[in-house]
């Protein structure tokens, strides 16, 4: 686990967050290291109770920290109050102000941070020029489209000129079209910011397009970190499988062959040993009704249909039976093999797509 | 085959309903609820009807024209002014202390403020006096330290009606902060703004219409306001004599001058609360 | 029987207003001397037999509850001779409803039903019979003088209603409009005095109170008052109080439920040991 906690980006002492975050909230215990550079974009992936938006608010100030410490450019921001921290929130349902205008929403922060009336005015106009949102500056944030309001509480965020931006679920209030065009717009604006972004979400898409870097929360600690490929490629754990929609086992490998925890061996290019993970996409999964003579695949298994359901064009069948798993199909397919819940199949896999790593 | 179905079910009544609707009397509202909303209203209404038929409409322009009357007046709305005032000043940091910050014994505090509420306004009047008096726990202190006394005073006045009405502003804007999102104070913070600067630019706006309403209930309280004002500040016309004591003591020996100053009391609140509900209450 | 009824429910207010007041030393409202001597269930039944023995007439044994309506200043002494009339014919309750005697009178007019009404001046007598609502004209049956209530030990040195004029002090006078404060108004009247009160009163025991509690100097209050109040003020007797003396009315009311016993009770009023009674607490003899 040490591996985890060590930086993956070259952070120097003086640049970007350096943060061990440790709360404590009535019998749940948050325990997250988080690294990263200026410029980087980190986000915090995981499932719901997961302890993320706790991360992001002890990152904010909103919630007391138990212990570990947080540094920002060097500066330990440990006993720094929320309004005194260079760190710029976008909230999951924006939290835009209802009584004030989209401009004076954005000159809230400027205003508060000792600006005069009208220099916040005009710092507040130019971020509404540079998110497009000129034409809405005099508008209450109930007459705004999801996708406007996200772009003002982005504004609003960046105009105090954070140093560290935290962006909760930031696509999560939007519908399914918007949210395609706002998630390009949110990259392109991710990506101009110079300092540290983190943003926390529990979808694997937004994820990976938005962020350089994904680590994983579940149950409040980390279990993952890495580029979104490398997550995509070595998930670590049953979540990020089904995330990825990998097939996942953790076994003890010898050689080619890796003894799974689940009960059978099964083969594999990799030639390792000691504790791996083994992972295969439901794709690489083929059905028998009569066990497959002469097989050249080694890796197969008698199982059981425990359930069907469309995936697209296709058909997913979870199996139960020697090794439990997912496996893809077409309806065609299905058909032919007279599959319905219940129903014994023969699976296998070949070697050569199955992906094998150390655990 | 199923899917057009449903759609026609929903057709059929939702065209049913609403011609039914234009029939039907009262336009829908059901019976066990118009009757007794009906009967409420009368039960509020009648006695003020009983009011207006009793008024002595011939000797009321001589009722109404005594200096009496108006000093009375005068000084009911000013004192009820005043107290609404002092009602928002403190009652709205404690709705606010009552009810964003965790501390021990807050539900026990929040049941002793509401307390005026259900004391008799007499006893609340000795209770302000065994407070406030001129020997009271802590009057003693006021009248050694700034020679101030407030019994049989206007300020007096204002200290019994802001005591009986300050409970009504506090429950109402606490009941309005509870429901407000507190997220938006988060919002304010990490933004720059102090916890106090959050309050004011952010929660106030937000909670505006509660603290009116809450205002307006507090106001409404403090015009009527009887016996705390009584039993505290006494009663002397033009300092201490507001409409509801000249009402009680006019009833003694003559009811007739009694009903006409009800009736300019009831006309002068709702005009006043009229006015303040098409401004405030509305504009939300 | 509908009377009976609504005597139910006035009681029940009375023995809620006695709560009230025993809160309280201020007793602007109504209040009964024993909240059990109240209770529905006898007084029902002690209703019903009192009409039983007065259609059985000529036997003059009394029974029933007899409902007397009284002037607050007389709330010590009436209720210690409520409590001898009772001993003195077993089976009788009496019950009282004190308070403002202009209340009271309003209350009768009304159509509270009452056997007996004892005012604190003649002219809220005044509207009960204006109303024909008693049974045979009012007699006095005492009467009460003004005093000065003073802080205990007289700290201001007042001696006299004259001594009430002096800045500074803080007097507290009845409202103009209830008996006590007409009466100190003749008082001044007769003495060619002008005190401003810093407060008109709404009733004595309000003026008493005010005292009683430090935040007024002085009060112009009835000698019965002064004596009710113990140790807490002080009586100061003033010689125009005798330009302003009060007088005490009593009367059977027309629809008292139980004439026999109220008359009897009336009796017991203007006896020897009635006036001793009432003597004792201040009042003088008409």
């Amino acid at each position: 686990m040490t591996d985890l906690a060590a930086p993956r980006t070259g952070v120097t002492a003086g640049q970007g967050l350096d943060a061990h975050l440790v709360v404590d909230r009535g019998g749940f215990r948050l325990d997250v290291r988080l690294r990263a550079a200026s410029g980087d974009v980190v986000a915090l992936l995981g499932p719901n109770g997961a302890g993320k938006t706790t991360a992001l608010r002890a990152l904010a100030g909103l919630v007391p920290q138990a212990g570990g410490h947080l540094r920002l450019d060097g500066t330990s921001l440990d006993r720094t109050p929320p309004q005194s921290r260079p760190v710029g929130v976008v909230f999951q349902d924006y939290l835009l102000f209802p009584h004030l205008t989209a401009l004076d929403n954005v000159a809230f922060g400027p205003r508060c941070r000792g600006a005069s009336r009208a220099a916040a005015r005009a710092l507040a106009a130019e971020w509404l020029a540079r998110l497009g949102l000129t034409d809405h500056a005099g508008a209450k944030p109930r007459h705004l489209s999801g996708g406007q309001a996200q772009r003002v509480a982005l504004a609003r965020a960046l105009a105090t000129h954070p140093r560290l931006l935290l962006l909760d679920e930031p696509l999560a209030a939007l519908d399914a079209r918007t949210r395609l065009e706002v998630r390009a717009q949110l990259r392109r604006h991710l990506a101009d910011f110079e300092a540290v972004a983190v943003l926390v979400t529990h979808d694997p898409l937004d994820a990976m397009v938005l962020a350089d870097r994904l680590v994983v929360v579940e149950d409040g600690r980390v279990v993952q970190e890495g580029t979104p490929a490398d997550i995509a490629r070595r998930p670590r754990t049953d979540y990020i499988a089904r995330l990825v929609g990998l097939n996942l086992y953790r076994g003890e490998a010898d050689g080619h062959t890796v003894r799974l925890d689940a009960g059978p061996a099964l083969t594999t290019t990799e030639d390792l040993s000691g504790p791996v993970f083994v992972a295969f996409p439901p794709s690489a999964v083929t059905l028998h009704r009569e066990r497959p003579a002469g097989s050249s695949a080694r890796n197969l298994w008698r199982c059981e249909v425990a359930g069907l359901e469309t995936h697209g064009d296709q058909i997913r069948a979870d199996l139960t039976g020697e090794l439990p798993l997912a496996a893809d199909l077409t309806t065609a397919a299905a058909a032919d093999l007279g599959l319905h819940p219940g129903a014994p199949v023969w699976a296998a896999v070949k070697a050569t797509q199955t992906h094998a790593y150390p655990a | 085959m199923t899917a057009p179905r449903p759609s026609t079910a929903v057709g059929a009544p939702t065209g049913g309903p609403r011609r039914g609707r234009v029939r039907a009397p009262g336009r829908g509202v059901p019976l066990p609820l118009l009757v007794p909303a009906l009967a409420g209203l009368a039960f509020l209404l009648l006695p003020l009807l009983a009011l207006l038929l009793r008024t002595p409409w011939r000797s009321l322009p001589d009722q109404l024209t005594s200096a009496e009357v108006w000093q009375a007046l005068r000084l009911s709305l000013v004192s009820a002014t005043a107290a609404t005032a002092v009602s928002l000043v403190l009652g709205v940091p404690l709705a606010w202390l009552l009810a964003r910050v965790d501390f021990p014994g807050r539900g026990l505090l929040r049941a002793l403020v509401t307390l005026p509420l259900v004391l008799p306004p007499v006893v609340g009047g000795v209770a302000l006096l065994l407070a406030l008096g001129r020997n009271g726990v802590a009057g003693r202190w006021l009248d050694d330290w700034f020679g101030v006394t407030l019994p049989f005073t206007t300020a007096g006045v204002v200290v019994a009606e802001a005591f009986v009405a300050m409970p009504f502003l506090v429950i109402s804007v606490e009941g309005t902060l509870r429901a407000a999102d507190p997220r938006y104070e988060e919002a304010a913070t990490t933004l720059g703004a102090s916890r106090f600067t959050a309050f004011r630019r952010v929660t106030l706006p937000l909670i505006a219409p509660g603290v009116a309403a809450g205002a307006v209930l507090a106001w409404a309280r403090a015009l009527g306001e009887f016996g705390a004002t009584i039993t505290f500040a006494g009663n002397f016309p033009g300092r201490t004599q507001t409409m509801p004591l000249a009402v009680y003591l006019a009833l003694q020996n003559d009811p007739a001058a009694a009903i006409a100053l009800s009736l300019v009391l009831l006309a002068v609140s709702i005009s006043v609360l009229a006015g303040l509900r098409d401004r405030w209450m509305t504009t939300r | 029987m509908t009377t009976r009824t609504v005597r139910r429910t006035g009681r029940t207010l009375q023995a809620a207003g006695a709560g009230a007041a025993a809160l309280l030393a201020l007793s602007a409202c109504s209040s009964s001397g024993d909240a059990s001597s109240s209770a529905p269930r006898s007084s029902g039944s002690a209703a019903a037999s009192g009409t039983a023995a007065s259609a059985a007439s000529g036997a003059k044994r009394l029974s029933g509850t007899v409902t007397v309506f009284a002037a607050a200043s007389l709330k010590e002494s009436f209720t210690t001779l409520g409590k001898e009339f009772e001993k003195d014919h077993p089976g009788t309750k009496v019950t009282f409803n004190f308070g403002g005697s202009d209340t009271l009178a309003a209350n009768i007019t009304a159509g509270a039903p009452a056997d007996v009404f004892a005012a604190a001046s003649p002219k809220t007598m005044g509207i009960v019979t204006g109303e024909k609502d008693t049974a045979g004209p009012p007699v006095t049956f005492v009467r009460n003088r003004l005093e000065i209530a003073t802080l205990p030990g007289n700290p201001d040195h007042i001696s006299s209603l004259k001594d009430l004029t002096r800045s500074g002090l803080k007097v507290v006078l009845c409202a103009k409009t209830v008996p006590c404060g007409a009466a100190a108004q003749k008082a001044l009247d007769a003495g060619g005095l002008k005190v401003t009160p810093v407060s008109y009163e709404q009733d004595v025991k309000s003026a008493l109170t005010k005292v009683e509690l430090k935040e007024a100097d002085a009060a112009v209050v009835y000698k019965t008052d002064v004596k009710a109040a113990g140790g807490k003020v002080e009586g100061v007797t003033f010689p125009e109080s005798a330009r302003a003396v009060n007088d005490y009315p009593i009367a059977l009311l027309k629809n008292a439920p139980n004439p026999d016993a109220a008359r009897a009770f009336i009796a017991l009023v203007r006896s020897a040991e009635g006036r001793g009674v009432l003597t004792r607490a201040g009042f003088l003899a008409p």
